[in-house]
């Protein structure tokens, strides 16, 4: 699927990074740490979390992650957006919880690995 | 040919900007043309040490030397040291304070990952003085 079917899927709004929305991702991981999320390699894949500091984009950026998800509704502050901007790393928010949205995503055929 | 030397200082008061000399040194090795997964395994590795060095050590200092065979990585701080290594590298085991879990970190998996993904690391640390890792990734 693409970020963009991650995002209605999510019933998600973008952040940032639209001109990437196109791009296709096989997998997903959500975490809450981020070693945990470093412990797990694969291509193209999208995090979801809870958390919203700026080592949440740089840890994706060291994976070569596309897309953030935070869930629960949380917004990042700017310093954030502009780090993930600086980095071609889509950020969306969704409303729903880990649990849901890592669930609607699983669904759909997302796979995990972590 | 020597190998490229790249110096990074790491502020250890400012936990927003941890990570940042990673971030440098993984364009640095896109740029040069590394293969994807050399890449990716010296941008864990470096992360996971440079975090530890802000979150442990009050910050330090980074020396990378980076040749077409391998990448080589010093970590210097001047923290308290780790006073039982092999303690330290057990997976789960950390002294991270609340404030450091609640920003995602302290899981206890950040020396185990950079064993997991280094081909040599060596620690040497002593109370009081510091600690230094030598990590080194093969490219080949
Ligand atoms: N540079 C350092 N100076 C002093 N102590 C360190 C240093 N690096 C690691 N340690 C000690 O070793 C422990 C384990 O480190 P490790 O990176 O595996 O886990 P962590 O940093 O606590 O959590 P995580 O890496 O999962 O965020 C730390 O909790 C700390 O007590
Ligand atoms: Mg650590």
């Amino acid at each position: 699927m693409t970020i963009r079917d991650v995002m209605q899927i999510l019933d998600a709004e973008l952040i940032c990074g639209e001109q990437l929305l196109d791009t296709e991702v096989h997998t997903a991981c959500g975490a809450d740490m981020m070693s945990d999320v470093l412990a797990f390699v694969k291509d193209q894949s999208v995090l979801l979390t809870g958390l919203i500091n700026p080592q949440v984009v740089r840890t994706a950026d060291m994976m070569d992650m596309r897309c953030i998800v935070f869930v629960r509704g949380k917004v990042p502050e700017e310093q954030v957006t502009e780090l993930a901007v600086e980095r071609d790393i889509v950020l969306l928010k969704t409303p729903l919880r880990m649990f849901t949205a890592c669930g609607r995503l699983y669904e759909k055929g997302l796979r995990g690995g972590c | 040919m020597p190998p490229l030397t790249f110096t990074y200082q790491v502020p250890g008061d400012d936990f927003t900007r941890a990570g940042e000399a990673s971030g440098q040194l993984k364009r640095t090795l896109k740029k040069i043309g590394f293969n994807a997964d050399v890449i990716r395994r010296v941008s864990i590795a470096m992360y996971e040490a440079e975090i530890n060095m802000v979150i442990h050590a009050n910050g330090g200092e980074i020396e990378a030397q980076v040749s077409p065979e391998k990448i080589e990585i010093w970590f210097r701080d001047q923290g308290p040291g780790i006073p039982d290594i092999s303690l330290a590298m057990k997976e789960g085991y950390s002294t991270a304070p609340d404030n450091v879990r609640s920003l995602g970190f302290g899981a206890g998996m950040g020396l185990p990952n950079i064993k997991k993904y280094s081909d040599t690391l060596e620690i040497d640390t002593e109370l009081g003085v510091g600690t230094t890792l030598h990590v080194i990734i093969n490219a080949e």
